[in-house]
């Protein structure tokens, strides 16, 4: 069963675009990834699952219930970390958990228990009778998603949850969120590619309101990688190797990089689909007795992926 | 039960912030002042109504304090959730608009009420030296209940249509004080007009409740203005349902 169903969705805010035909599905258990530019829509995405506003057109459904028609139940079922994780300042981080406990309807015999499971998840323990004003930036944050922890929501969606955190915190809720796939489904933006491909099942690319690919990260690679490109490290005569390499059958390009010297002499090289290029590049370099120091085939990263993807959009809708 | 959280939060808000104690300090500073020169004047000038007459004129200063400060109690309640971004949180939560906004109104509530007890003090102190009479004080106090409550609602009307408190502020206190003069210009408004303002006016229904008068119509014209508000209150919060529909 699919946790989460999209279906034609668009928002306008008057005249200007929030998104429009957006449609997508999460499957129970999935981490799903948003990945977009500024004003691509991810936030209002967000937004009209969690009911905040509703979409000028379109539905969706939180595990079976209609965001429209039935959001009280929506809203039981989600737990929302929005951008900018706004909190009472004036409050302790005890007291904030224990008010938004009591809002979500955890019943009072459970409050304490879960407020302390959150607390311990989020590691606040130093921090849970302070005021949430005197926190850090990273406290903060955490403040945030222990709140949309409360209640073991069937569904979570967390706007750039890692934003403001230091490299250890980073890891720490990318390993929270990774633990919680498989029992809850996930969606979360973020302008961080590797956290795309380190904690998401799938990834949905928007651009300009528009939903322009749904994939796993590692499909979103080959499909969109058309040419093989492989990355040599070699020591000899530049020229000498440029020439002998480029005479090689499915070699189709030849690239020398900077910096690179003699000694060091760095190539990038596009070969035809399906060839064995590798094999024949160090055979080659190996007869010419020029030295081998490194080569291996090069992915796309997430950030050349989301690039062509923004940039080929209509190329990508059409295949 | 969510009315009760949400109450219990903006009770203490108001509490570990200075805005409650604020609020109180000023107000038992004032209505002390108006009940001690109130006072001074009668055993001066009036000397035999002390009894009616001092209640009239103290009630209706305080009602005046009460003008100034309660919007200042008000301004916070939506204005601050919308500009913190909180406002986020509790509509993607289940709680339901209505409970939303009884529990602030009843905080805010509670706060007048806190503000009106701690000034029994003054007829208190009156009756150790002299006698007072129960009456127009008790239906003094529930004229002034029932205004301030009428205040409150106006005050939470506003605060839900901007994240400025200072605006809300304002706004409140601007829309409050046409209430009390729209009845103030017979030359212009003629006579049947007048019939119909005077009973608009917020302040017209109050003029019995200190002479120790319980007239219906007066409560039910202010619970429902009461009403009305609140009303605002939620349309206001459910714009967000049609706004930006096709």
């Amino acid at each position: 069963m699919n946790a989460i169903e999209v279906e034609n969705l668009s928002k306008f805010y008057g005249p200007a675009r929030g998104i429009e035909n957006v449609s997508f599905s999460v499957k129970k258990g999935e981490i799903m990834g948003f990945l977009g530019p500024n004003g691509s829509g991810k936030t209002t995405t967000m937004r009209i699952l969690t009911c905040f506003f509703p979409p000028t057109s379109g539905t969706a459904r939180i595990c079976g219930s209609d965001i429209l028609n039935d959001s009280f139940s929506v809203r039981e079922k989600i737990g929302y970390l929005p951008e900018n994780v706004p909190l009472y300042m004036d409050m302790p981080v005890f007291s904030y958990l224990n008010f938004f406990a009591e809002i979500k309807g955890v019943p009072s015999r459970m409050k304490k228990k879960k407020v302390d499971e959150v607390i311990q998840r989020c590691e606040l323990q130093s921090v849970s009778h302070r005021l949430i004003r005197k926190l850090s930036k990273g406290f903060k944050q955490r403040v945030g998603i222990a709140q949309a922890l409360l209640n073991d929501p069937e569904v979570l969606i967390l706007d750039e949850p890692t934003v403001g955190l230091d490299p250890k915190q980073i890891i720490d809720i990318r390993s929270l969120i990774k633990g919680l796939g498989g029992s809850q489904t996930v969606i979360l933006s973020t302008h961080i590619l590797p956290e795309i491909s380190m904690t998401c099942d799938r990834v949905i690319i928007m651009h300009q309101g528009k939903l322009v690919a749904v994939d796993t990260p590692s499909n979103l690679t080959k499909k969109l990688q058309q040419a093989p490109k492989i990355m040599l490290k070699a020591e000899g005569p530049v020229s000498d190797i440029t020439r002998t390499l480029s005479r090689l059958s499915g070699i189709t390009a030849i690239d020398r990089k900077e910096p690179g010297s003699e000694k060091n002499g760095f190539y990038e090289i596009e070969a035809e689909e399906n060839s064995d290029v590798i094999n024949e590049i160090a055979k080659s370099i190996y007869e010419n007795n020029w030295k081998l120091k490194e080569i291996r085939p090069v992915d796309m990263t997430l950030e050349e992926i989301f690039i062509k993807v923004v940039t080929e959009e209509e190329g990508v809708n059409n295949k | 039960m969510s009315w009760y959280s949400i109450m219990k939060r903006e009770v203490s808000s108001y509490f570990t912030s200075l805005t409650a104690y604020i609020v109180l300090v000023i107000f038992l500073v004032i209505s002390g002042y108006f009940f001690y020169t109130n006072l001074t004047m009668f055993v001066t000038f009036v000397g035999s109504d002390v009894k009616l007459g001092l209640w009239q004129f103290t009630f209706q200063d305080m009602r005046r304090t009460m003008l100034l400060l309660l919007p200042l109690l008000t301004m916070r309640l939506f204005s601050e959730e919308k500009k913190l971004g909180t406002i986020e949180l509790l509509y993607t939560h289940p709680i339901k608009d209505l409970a939303i906004i009884m529990g602030k109104y009843l905080a805010c509530l509670f706060v007048l009420i806190v503000m009106l007890v701690l000034t029994f003090l003054y007829p208190i102190l009156l009756k150790i030296v002299y006698s007072v009479e129960l009456g127009p004080l008790i239906t003094g106090y529930l004229g002034l209940f029932l205004l301030g409550g009428a205040f409150i609602a106006c005050g939470i009307f506003v605060s839900s249509l901007t994240e400025n408190q200072i605006v809300a502020a304002m706004v409140t206190a601007g829309i409050l004080i046409l209430f009390w003069s729209i009845d103030w210009n017979e030359g212009i408004a003629g006579t049947k007009a007048m019939v119909i303002l005077h009973q608009i006016s917020l302040f017209e229904h109050f003029y019995s409740f200190p002479r120790g008068v319980i007239d219906i119509s007066n409560i039910i014209y202010y619970i429902s203005i009461t009403f009305f508000f609140l009303f605002l209150t939620l349309l206001s919060l459910e714009s967000r349902q049609w706004r930006g529909k096709k």
